[in-house]
C-alpha cells in the first residue's frame, strides 16, 4: 500500500481508451463498475469534443461479482455491433476486470461470432503498466491485428510508394498539442517532399492499417506512444523508423537529417541542408532568438524542468544547448524509461530525478529555487505556492493547456512557441521581482473603498460570522446590500437572520 | 368534481440496464473532508479510484486536501502483504502529518472484491492508535454517486453519542458560576432564548450541506419555534449530534435513504418523511410536514413563498412552458423535477440511478400532487436509466433542456440540444427559501446564454449524418 495525493501518470485502461477513441470509428466497452466511465468526463471536457466519446461500460455489479459476467459482456459487444455499427470494438479490462480473472478472451472469441465488426481484448494489465505503456501497447496491438487480418485476407499492401513517404505514429485524444502537433508535422513533411501516408491513431480509420507498409519509412514524435509499432513494422517488413523528436532547433534538424539519411538509403537522394539552413536562420524565430539580447539577459538563469520523457528531455536541452539557461535539474516521471531519459540529458543538467512521487519533486523545487520551473500542472502550482513562474510543457494538464489557437510544439513553428513559452516564464519571474524591491505599481496608499466607511449598525457575532462565510469577491456587495436593508427598517443590530432576509428580499 | 377526477394520475415507473454515466460514490470525500473539518479521509483503492478523484474534483487537490489514497499494489491484491500491517503504518502517518480527529476508510470495488475486511479491522486499529476510523463502503459496485454520503452517514450515525452526561453536567455547573456573576440576568436571556421555542421532542437534521444552508434552514425552523438540537454532520466529527431514542429525525437530502434506515433501526429514531426543502414549495412543504408532527400551527409559510415566487419571475418567464429532460445520476432529480414542474415547465422523463420510494414515498406524492395542480402529465420515471436509448428518446423528443453529465453534455449542445450539467446542483446551494433564484441562476443559463447567441445561425455544429 501507498499513500499517495497525486498521480502523473493514470491507469492502464485509460491509455487503452485514449488509443481506441482516438481512431475513427472504433469503439471501447470497458469492463468495469459503474463510475469508471469518467474518461468520457475527460475527454469531452478537455478536448471539447463534439462527438459522444466511443467508450461504453459493461457495468460490473454484485450479480456479476456474485455470478461472473455470464452473457453480459457478450450482449454489451454484440448490441453495441448493432447500434452504432463499428469497424473494431476493444475490449478494455480495468484494475476490477484484473482481480476477477474471468476469461475475457473467451468473451471475444463469442461475440466475435455474431458481431459484424471485429473484436479483440486489450492485453494490459492494470498492475503492470501505466496510462502511457499501455497506450504504446494497445496501438501496437491495433497495428499488429489489422496487419495480421490484412496477410489473411491477400490485400495486404507492401509495394512501396512512388515518391518518399512516411507514417506518423502517436497522436492520441488527450495528449498534450498533439492535434497541433500533427498539423506540423504534416506541413513539415509537405516542405521536404514527403507524402503522409497516414497519422495513426488520431483520425485513422483501421481499414487504412493494411497500407501501412506503403510508407517509406516510420515517424515516431513521441518516445512514450507508437514506438512499440514502428518496431513491430520494422520486424514483419523492415521498415526504418525515426524516433527522434523533433523539438527545439537543433533537434529538429537532427531528426530532418535522420530522415534523409533513411530516404537515401532507400535511393531518393534527397538533400535537406538548404532547407534546414533556411527555416533555422530566417524563417523560425528560435534561433534569431537566442542571439537576441533579450536572450542574453536569460543567460545563466536557474530553471528545474519535470514532465514526461519527451518534452523533459526536449525542453531541457532547449534551455540548456539553444538559450544557455543553468538546468539544475531535469525529472521525469517515466520511470520505466529511466535510463533513456538519463542518457537524453545527463549532458544538459546538473542533476536527473526520476521520480513519481510529486512531494519529492515540489521538494527539490522548493530547495533550488529556480527563476522558473517547466512541468505539468502540478509543478505549477507548486510555483504557486512558492511564487516562482511555471511553464506547462507536459501532462498532466488542465483545460487551457487543450488551446483552440495554433500552438505546436514541434517542428519550426513548435521552437517559436516555445521561446515565447520560455521568455514569458522569465520575464513575468523579473517583473515581479523588481516590483517587489521597489513595493508594486503604485505605492501611494490605497483608498478605502467601502461605501459605509463608519457604518452606524451593529454587526452581532453571528451575523458578523455568516458574512464571512460569503465568498470574498461579493463580500462587499452583501455587506453594503444588507447594511441599506437595516437601515431602511431601522434594524441597528444585524444578526445572521437579517442577513438572509436582505438576500432574500433583493432576491440575490 | 367526478370521481374521476379524483384519483390520481399513478406513476410510472420503468427500469433500464444501468448503463448510465455517472460520478463514482468516492467522490463524496470531495465535499465530506470540507464539510467535516478534523477529519481525514482514506480511500483504500487503485490508480483509478485517484485518477477520478484527481481529474474529477479538479483544482481542490492542489490544496493540500485532508484525503488521500492508500494505493492498492500487486501485493495487496496477492495478500503478500499484511492488510492490518499496512493500514497501521499508513494511518499512523496520517496521524503524524495531520493528526486529525477520525479518519475514515473509504471502501472501493477493490476491497470488496479481494474482501478486505475494514470493518473488522477499523476496531483494531482504532484501539492501538487511538483515532476513531469509520468504515464506509463506497464503492462502484453497488452505489452510485452522492449515494456515497449516504454510506458515510450511515456510519456516523452509529457514532453520534447516546447522551452526553458530562458536557450537560459541566454546562450547569458553569451556569451557576455565571448565576452568582450575573445576580441572575443571565438567567433571563437564557429563559428568554428556551421560549422562542416551542415544547418538542428533540430533533436532529441528517444530510451534509454547507455551514450557511445549516443556519438558514434552522432559522426557518426557528421562525415556527421549532429547535435543531444537532445536525449530522457537524461541522467537526467531535461535535457529532447526541441521538437518543426517540429523537425525531429529518432528511434534507433524497439520497440519504441508507442514512434513514440506520437512524430508525439502530439509534431507534422516527423519521419525519416530508418533500425536501428544493425550491420554496418543497421548503414549504418540509416546514409544514414538520409542524405538524409536533402540533404546530405553521405560521406566515404561504406569503413566504409567494413572496419568493414574486422575487423570481422575471427567472420564471424564461422557463415557463418549456420542457425538461433528466437523464439522471445524482438522485436529486425528482424533487428538482417537482421543483421545475412548480415552476411551469413540463418533463417527459426523470432519469434516477435508483429510487427508494419509501424514503422519497413523501416527495413522490407532492410530484404527483404538483403535476395536477399546474395541469400537466406525470413523468415517466426511469430507474438505472440506459444512456444510449435515452440519447434516442432526447433527439426524439427535442427537449428544451437537458440535464445531464459532462460526458454527454457538449455532444448534445453541438446538436443543438440545450444541456445543464447535473453535477452543479449538488455543489451548488440549492435548499430553503433563500436558494431559489441560485437553482434557476443554474436552470435558465443556457436558455439566457441561447437568447444572447440566437440569429447567428450555428446552433447545429455537427453534421447531420453524425446526429
Amino acid at each position: 500500500m501507498k499513500l499517495a495525493y497525486w498521480m502523473y501518470a493514470g491507469p492502464a485502461h485509460i491509455g487503452t481508451l485514449r488509443i481506441a477513441s482516438s481512431f475513427k470509428n472504433v469503439h471501447a466497452i470497458m469492463h468495469a463498475p459503474l463510475g469508471d466511465d469518467y474518461f468520457n468526463v475527460m475527454r469531452s471536457m478537455l478536448e471539447r469534443e463534439r462527438d459522444y466519446t466511443p467508450v461504453t461500460t459493461s457495468v460490473v455489479d454484485r450479480h456479476v461479482l456474485a455470478r461472473g459476467s455470464q452473457e453480459k459482456v457478450v450482449d454489451n459487444i454484440t448490441r453495441k455491433d448493432a447500434e452504432e455499427h463499428p469497424d473494431l470494438i476493444v475490449l478494455t479490462p480495468t484494475c476490477t476486470s484484473s482481480i476477477l480473472q474471468e476469461d475475457l478472451q473467451n468473451f471475444v472469441e463469442r461475440a466475435q461470432l455474431e458481431a459484424k465488426g471485429d473484436v479483440m481484448l486489450a492485453d494490459v494489465n492494470h498492475y503492470r503498466v501505466n496510462e502511457l505503456q499501455a497506450a504504446d501497447r494497445t496501438l501496437q496491438q491495433i497495428v499488429q491485428f489489422y496487419i495480421a487480418k490484412a496477410r489473411k485476407q491477400g490485400n495486404l499492401v507492401t509495394e512501396k510508394t512512388e515518391k518518399p513517404s512516411v507514417n506518423i505514429f502517436g497522436m492520441t485524444t488527450l495528449g498534450f498539442h498533439n492535434n497541433h502537433d500533427a498539423t506540423e508535422l504534416k506541413r513539415l513533411m509537405s516542405d521536404l517532399g514527403i507524402e503522409v501516408n497516414a497519422i495513426v491513431p488520431a483520425g485513422a480509420s483501421v481499414h487504412e492499417l493494411k497500407s501501412l507498409p506503403r510508407a517509406w519509412f516510420n515517424l515516431v514524435p513521441y518516445r512514450e506512444t507508437g514506438l512499440m509499432a514502428a518496431e513491430y513494422l520494422q520486424q514483419e517488413f523492415n521498415m526504418p523508423y525515426v524516433d527522434i523528436t523533433p523539438m527545439g532547433i537543433v533537434e529538429t534538424a537532427r531528426c530532418i537529417r535522420k530522415i534523409q539519411q533513411v530516404l537515401n538509403a532507400q535511393g531518393a537522394n534527397v538533400d535537406y541542408e538548404s532547407f534546414i539552413d533556411q527555416q533555422t536562420r530566417f524563417v523560425s524565430q528560435a534561433a534569431w532568438f537566442s542571439r537576441s539580447i533579450d536572450c542574453q539577459n536569460l543567460t545563466g538563469k536557474k530553471a528545474v524542468v519535470f514532465g514526461d520523457n519527451t518534452h523533459a528531455a526536449a525542453l531541457t536541452k532547449i534551455l540548456s544547448r539553444e538559450m544557455g539557461i543553468h538546468v539544475l535539474l531535469a525529472g521525469t516521471y517515466c520511470k520505466y524509461d529511466e535510463a533513456w531519459f538519463r542518457e537524453q540529458v545527463s549532458e544538459y543538467c546538473d542533476d536527473v530525478l526520476v521520480s513519481d512521487d510529486n512531494g519529492q519533486i515540489a521538494d527539490a523545487i522548493a530547495r533550488l529555487e529556480p527563476a522558473a520551473i517547466f512541468g505539468t500542472q502540478m509543478e505549477r502550482h507548486v510555483g504557486k505556492r512558492l511564487d516562482i513562474p511555471c511553464g506547462v510543457i507536459a501532462a498532466p494538464i488542465h483545460i487551457q493547456n487543450f488551446p483552440v489557437g495554433y500552438k505546436p510544439f514541434v517542428g519550426y513553428e513548435g521552437s517559436n512557441q516555445i521561446v515565447d513559452l520560455i521568455y514569458n516564464s522569465f520575464t513575468l519571474g523579473m517583473e515581479d521581482h523588481l516590483l517587489e524591491i521597489f513595493g508594486g505599481h503604485d505605492t501611494k496608499e490605497v483608498i478605502t473603498k467601502s461605501v459605509s466607511a463608519d457604518s452606524d449598525l451593529n454587526w452581532s457575532k453571528d451575523g458578523l460570522a455568516e458574512l464571512n462565510r460569503i465568498p470574498g469577491f461579493v463580500r462587499g456587495k452583501v455587506k453594503r446590500n444588507t447594511e441599506k436593508f437595516a437601515r431602511d427598517r431601522n434594524i441597528t443590530q444585524i444578526t445572521a437572520e437579517v442577513l438572509y432576509a436582505a438576500k432574500e428580499a433583493v432576491g440575490a | 368534481m367526478t370521481l374521476a377526477d379524483a384519483q390520481p394520475q399513478a406513476l410510472n415507473f420503468e427500469c433500464e440496464t444501468g448503463n448510465y454515466h455517472t460520478f463514482c460514490p468516492i467522490s463524496c470525500v470531495a465535499w465530506l473532508y470540507q464539510k467535516i473539518e478534523d477529519s481525514f479521509f482514506l480511500v483504500i483503492g487503485t490508480k483509478t479510484c485517484g485518477y477520478f478523484l484527481q481529474n474529477a474534483m479538479g483544482v481542490m487537490i492542489f490544496a493540500e486536501p485532508r484525503y488521500a489514497m492508500a494505493e492498492l499494489e500487486e501485493g495487496d491484491i496477492s495478500a503478500q502483504l499484511n492488510d492490518y500491517n499496512e493500514l497501521k503504518r499508513l494511518c499512523e502517518q496520517i496521524k503524524r502529518d495531520r493528526n486529525p480527529s477520525v479518519i475514515v476508510f473509504i471502501g472501493t470495488c477493490t476491497t470488496e472484491i479481494i474482501k478486505m475486511d475494514l470493518e473488522g479491522l477499523a476496531p483494531k486499529l482504532e484501539s492501538e492508535i487511538g483515532i476513531p476510523i469509520v468504515v464506509a463502503r463506497a464503492n462502484g459496485l453497488d452505489y452510485a454517486f452522492t449515494q456515497g454520503e449516504d454510506t458515510v452517514l450511515a456510519a456516523m450515525a452509529q457514532r453520534c453519542p447516546t447522551q452526553a452526561p458530562t458536557a450537560e453536567a459541566d454546562k450547569e455547573e458553569r451556569n451557576a458560576i455565571q448565576k452568582l456573576m450575573n445576580f441572575g440576568r443571565k438567567q433571563e436571556d437564557v429563559k428568554r432564548e428556551e421560549s422562542e421555542y416551542v415544547d418538542h421532542p428533540p430533533l436532529v437534521m441528517f444530510g451534509s450541506v454547507p455551514d450557511p444552508i445549516v443556519t438558514q434552514l434552522s432559522l426557518e425552523l426557528k421562525h415556527q419555534g421549532i429547535k435543531v438540537s444537532g445536525w449530522l454532520p457537524a461541522k467537526r466529527y467531535t461535535e457529532l449530534p447526541v441521538i437518543e431514542e426517540g429523537y425525531y429525525v429529518s432528511g434534507v437530502n433524497p439520497f440519504l435513504s441508507r442514512t434513514a434506515t440506520t437512524l430508525m433501526r439502530r439509534r431507534k429514531t422516527k423519521l419525519i418523511g416530508s418533500p425536501f426543502p428544493i425550491g420554496p414549495d418543497g421548503t414549504r412543504a418540509w416546514v409544514e410536514k414538520i409542524c405538524s408532527v409536533f402540533n404546530i400551527e405553521p405560521k406566515g409559510l404561504e406569503e413566504r413563498e409567494a413572496k419568493i415566487w414574486q422575487s423570481v419571475e422575471d427567472y420564471l418567464q424564461l422557463i415557463r412552458g418549456k420542457s425538461v429532460f433528466f437523464m439522471g445520476d445524482n438522485l436529486l432529480e425528482i424533487s428538482l423535477a417537482r421543483f421545475l414542474i412548480r415552476c411551469g415547465m413540463t418533463c417527459h422523463e426523470i432519469g434516477i440511478p435508483y429510487m427508494d420510494k419509501r424514503y422519497q414515498a413523501a416527495e413522490l406524492d407532492f410530484l404527483v400532487k404538483t403535476c395536477q395542480e399546474m395541469g400537466v402529465p406525470v413523468p415517466t420515471i426511469v430507474e438505472k436509466p440506459d444512456n444510449y436509448n435515452q440519447l434516442q428518446r432526447i433527439h426524439e423528443l427535442k427537449p428544451d433542456l437537458v440535464i445531464t453529465g459532462m460526458a454527454h453534455a457538449n455532444p448534445l449542445e453541438a446538436r443543438g440540444i440545450s444541456t445543464k450539467w447535473s453535477v452543479e446542483f449538488t455543489f451548488a446551494q440549492i435548499h430553503g427559501f433563500g436558494n431559489t433564484r441560485d437553482i434557476l441562476e443554474l436552470v435558465t443559463r443556457p436558455l439566457r446564454r441561447n437568447g444572447a447567441l440566437k440569429d447567428l445561425g450555428w446552433e447545429k455544429l455537427v453534421e447531420e449524418a453524425r446526429v
